[in-house]
C-alpha cells in the first residue's frame, strides 16, 4: 500500500516537473496539475496510511488506529485553492494565445 | 473581561473583505461608488493599524492574541499581533491608500473588478501578517497570491499577459513547495500551531528532525521564491515593471511579505534549541548572490521599470543577508530599512509611470545606447540660454532625486539612517571586542557597492530623463497622481525626522521577537470568552 502510494507520487511528480519544463503553455499546465496531485497524495500520506479507519475519536476507538483528520482537511483545503488556482491560470493561458497567435510560453518560437 | 479594542485585531481581515465583496455586487459603471467604498474601507485601514502600533508600542505586550472561532491554542487558528505584524500592518495600509489614490486618476477604469481585487490582496496581506498558524498563512497566502495574479493582468496587452503567466507558474510552483513543506512539518512535528511547534520542538527525536528540517527547507524555499533570492528571482524585475504603476506600487510589499515570514519563523523556529541557526548560512550566501545580481540588474537595466525592479532585489538581497547574521542589533537597524525601501521602491514605480507618460516607450532605452556610442553629446549647445523648465517636471524631477538618494542610502533622507544603523551595528561588533568576520566584512563592502551602483544608475537616467536632449512632451500629471508619490517620500522624510522612536520601537520588537518563549507563552494562555461552551464538553455534565 506504501509502496504503490509512493511509487504513484514519485511518478506524478516526475512527469508534471519535466512537463514544466516544455516550452508549450498546454503542457506547462499539465505538469502543474499532475504536480499538484502529487503533492496532495503526499499531504494525505503524511496522516500515516490507514485505510477503513474513522478519523472520529468515539468511545470504542483506539487512538492508535485511528485515521489522522488534520491532513484529510488540509488535502482539502488544498485542492480547492489548487483547483481555482489552475482554472485562473488556464485563463491566462487563452488570453496568451489569443495576444500572440501561438501557444509557446515566451509568447514567440525561439528562432533556430 | 475581553476589551473592544481586542477585537480591532481580526479588523484588518475582515474590513478589506467585506468591501471587495460588496463591491462586487455594484456594476463596474457605478465607478465613483465603487472607488468610494475602496477607500473608505482602506482609510479604515490605515486608522485601525494606526491604532494597533499605538498598542503595540504600549508597555504592556502580547495582549494580542485573538483565538478564532473561541478554541484553546493548538486546536483553533489563532491570530497573533506582536510588534512585528503591527509594523507590517501599518506599513502595507499605508502603501495601499497610496496606490489605491494613485490609481484613482485613470488605471482602475483600465479593467473590470480592479477594487474588489485590490481589497482581496489586502486583505490576504494582512492576514498572512497576522496568523499564527502554518496553514492558515498558506490560505492567506492563496488569497493574496490570487488577488495579486488578477491584479499583474490589470490593463492587459501581450507584455503583461507574457509576464503574469511567467509570473502565475512560479508562484503556483511555489505554493506546492509551501504545501509539501507544510506537511512534513505537520506529519514530524504533529502541530501546525507556530508557537506549539517552537514549545514542541526540543521534545523532538533526531531521527525525526532531519525531516522536519527537510520540511522547513522546502517550506522556505517557497518564501524565498516570493522574496526573491538568487536564484529564484529571474522571475521578478519582469513581473514588476509589467505591472501597472499602482498594482506595482502595491507589489512593492509582496516581497516584504516572504522576508517578514522567513524572520517570523527563524526567529520563533531557529533562534536556540535543537535547531539552532539552521538555514542562516545559506541566508547570508543567498542574500549576498543576490545583492551581486541585483547590483549587476541596477547598473545594466536600461529601462526605468527594470532598474526599480531590479531595486526590488537589492533590498530583498540585503535584508536577508541581514537574516542570515542573525544579530539584534544589525537586524533592528534592517527592520528600519526594510520599512524605507518598501516606501522608496513602491514611490518610485509610481513616479516612473508618470515620467514615461511624456515619452515614448523606447526613448530610455535608446538614450543608454546612445550615450554608448557617443552621440547625441554634441547637440544641444547652441540653446546656451536654456528654456525654462516645466513646473511639473520640476516636481517629478525633485521626486526623481529623493528616491535616488534614498536608493543610495545618502542623508538627509531615511535611507541613509537604515543603512547607517545596519553598518554600525555591524562595526560595533567589533568595538566591543569581537573583530567583524570575513562575512561580515564581505556584507559591509556590498551594502556600500549597492548603494554606488544605484547611485550611478539613478544618475545616469536622471540626466537622460530631465536634463536630456532627447524630445520629450511635457507628461500631464494629475494633481492626485502626485500627491501619492509626495506622501510617501514625505514619509520617509518623517521615519528621518522621528528616527530615535522609530529605532526604539524596531530594537523593542526585535528583542522580543528574540525571545520566543514570551510568544509561546503568550499564545498557550490565550484569554478563552467564558460562557460559550462548545457542544462536546457539555455532553458530560449532569
Amino acid at each position: 500500500m506504501e509502496l504503490i502510494l509512493s511509487l504513484a507520487i514519485g511518478v506524478m511528480t516526475g512527469c508534471g516537473v519535466w512537463l514544466i519544463l516544455r516550452p508549450r503553455t498546454y503542457q506547462v499546465i499539465v505538469g502543474l496539475s499532475l504536480l499538484s496531485y502529487a503533492v496532495n497524495l503526499f499531504i494525505f500520506g503524511v496522516g500515516g496510511v490507514k485505510s477503513n479507519m474513522p478519523p472520529i475519536l468515539a468511545g470504542d476507538v483506539l487512538p492508535a488506529t485511528l485515521a489522522d483528520p488534520v491532513p484529510q482537511a488540509l488535502v482539502l483545503t488544498a485542492i480547492v485553492i489548487g483547483f481555482a488556482t489552475t482554472a485562473l491560470f488556464l485563463v491566462v493561458l487563452l488570453a496568451s494565445r489569443g495576444l500572440t497567435g501561438n501557444d509557446h510560453v515566451d509568447g514567440r518560437e525561439e528562432q533556430r | 473581561m475581553i476589551q473592544w479594542s481586542h477585537h480591532l485585531i481580526i479588523a484588518p481581515i475582515l474590513v478589506p473583505l467585506l468591501a471587495s465583496a460588496l463591491l462586487l455586487f455594484l456594476d463596474e459603471r457605478q465607478r465613483v461608488a465603487k472607488a468610494m467604498i475602496s477607500v473608505i474601507s482602506t482609510l479604515f485601514l490605515v486608522l485601525i493599524a494606526f491604532i494597533l502600533l499605538k498598542i503595540e508600542s504600549g508597555p504592556n505586550d502580547f495582549g494580542g492574541v485573538y483565538l478564532l472561532g473561541n478554541w484553546a491554542a493548538p486546536f483553533g487558528i489563532v491570530l497573533v499581533l506582536d510588534g512585528l505584524s503591527a509594523l507590517m500592518l501599518f506599513l502595507a495600509a499605508l502603501l495601499g491608500i497610496a496606490a489605491l489614490v494613485f490609481s484613482l486618476a485613470r488605471w482602475h477604469a483600465k479593467g473590470a473588478h480592479f477594487h474588489s481585487m485590490f481589497q482581496l490582496l489586502l486583505a490576504g496581506l494582512n492576514g498572512a501578517f497576522l496568523t499564527g498558524d502554518l496553514f492558515n498563512l498558506f490560505v492567506f497566502f492563496e488569497v493574496m497570491l490570487a488577488a495579486s495574479y488578477g491584479l499583474m493582468l490589470h490593463g492587459s496587452g501581450p507584455l503583461r499577459v507574457k509576464a503574469g503567466m511567467h509570473y502565475i507558474a512560479v508562484n503556483l510552483v511555489a505554493a506546492l513547495f509551501f504545501l509539501i513543506g507544510v506537511s512534513l512539518i505537520y506529519g514530524t512535528a504533529g502541530t501546525l500551531n507556530m508557537a506549539d511547534l517552537a514549545a514542541r520542538l526540543p521534545q523532538i527525536e533526531p531521527d525525526r528532525l532531519m525531516l522536519l528540517q527537510a520540511g522547513a527547507g522546502v517550506l522556505g524555499v517557497a518564501f524565498l521564491i516570493k522574496a526573491g533570492m538568487w536564484p529564484l528571482c529571474f522571475w521578478l524585475p519582469t513581473a514588476y515593471s509589467a505591472a501597472s504603476a499602482p498594482v506595482a506600487g502595491i507589489f512593492a510589499i509582496l516581497s516584504k511579505l516572504g522576508i517578514y515570514v522567513i524572520l517570523r519563523l527563524t526567529m520563533l523556529l531557529f533562534g536556540d534549541g535543537p535547531l539552532d541557526g539552521f538555514g542562516a548560512n545559506a541566508l547570508l550566501l543567498g542574500g549576498m548572490v543576490t545583492l551581486i545580481y541585483g547590483i549587476i540588474g541596477v547598473l545594466a537595466s536600461q529601462a526605468l521599470g527594470r532598474l526599480a525592479g531590479y531595486s526590488v532585489l537589492v533590498s530583498s538581497g540585503t535584508l536577508l543577508m541581514v537574516l542570515g547574521i542573525n544579530d539584534g542589533v544589525v537586524s533592528s537597524g534592517a527592520l528600519l530599512y526594510l520599512v524605507s525601501s518598501t516606501f522608496t521602491i513602491s514611490a518610485f514605480f509610481m513616479l516612473i509611470e508618470l515620467v514615461e507618460r511624456g515619452q515614448d516607450a523606447g526613448a530610455n532605452v535608446l538614450a543608454v545606447t546612445m550615450e554608448a556610442y557617443g552621440e547625441g553629446d554634441e547637440e544641444g549647445i547652441d540653446e546656451a540660454e536654456g528654456v525654462t523648465m516645466p513646473g511639473t517636471m520640476a516636481i517629478l524631477g525633485l521626486c526623481f532625486a529623493a528616491c535616488g538618494i534614498l536608493l543610495a542610502g545618502l542623508p538627509p533622507l531615511s535611507g541613509f539612517i537604515a543603512k547607517f544603523a545596519m553598518l554600525t551595528a555591524m562595526l560595533g561588533a567589533g568595538a566591543i571586542g569581537v573583530p567583524p568576520t570575513a562575512a561580515i566584512w564581505t556584507l559591509i563592502v556590498l551594502v556600500i557597492l549597492s548603494g554606488v551602483a544605484s547611485l550611478i544608475a539613478m544618475t545616469r537616467v536622471g540626466i537622460r530623463t530631465f536634463w536630456g536632449s532627447l524630445e520629450g512632451t511635457v507628461p500631464r500629471v494629475l494633481v492626485i497622481e502626485l500627491t501619492p508619490v509626495m506622501f510617501l517620500l514625505a514619509l520617509t522624510l518623517l521615519l528621518t525626522v522621528w528616527a530615535g522612536p522609530a529605532m526604539q520601537y524596531m530594537d523593542t520588537t526585535i528583542r522580543t521577537l528574540g525571545n520566543p518563549a514570551s510568544y509561546i507563552e503568550a499564545v498557550q494562555k490565550a484569554y478563552r470568552v467564558p460562557g460559550y461552551q462548545s457542544a462536546p464538553t457539555q455532553v458530560g455534565d449532569p
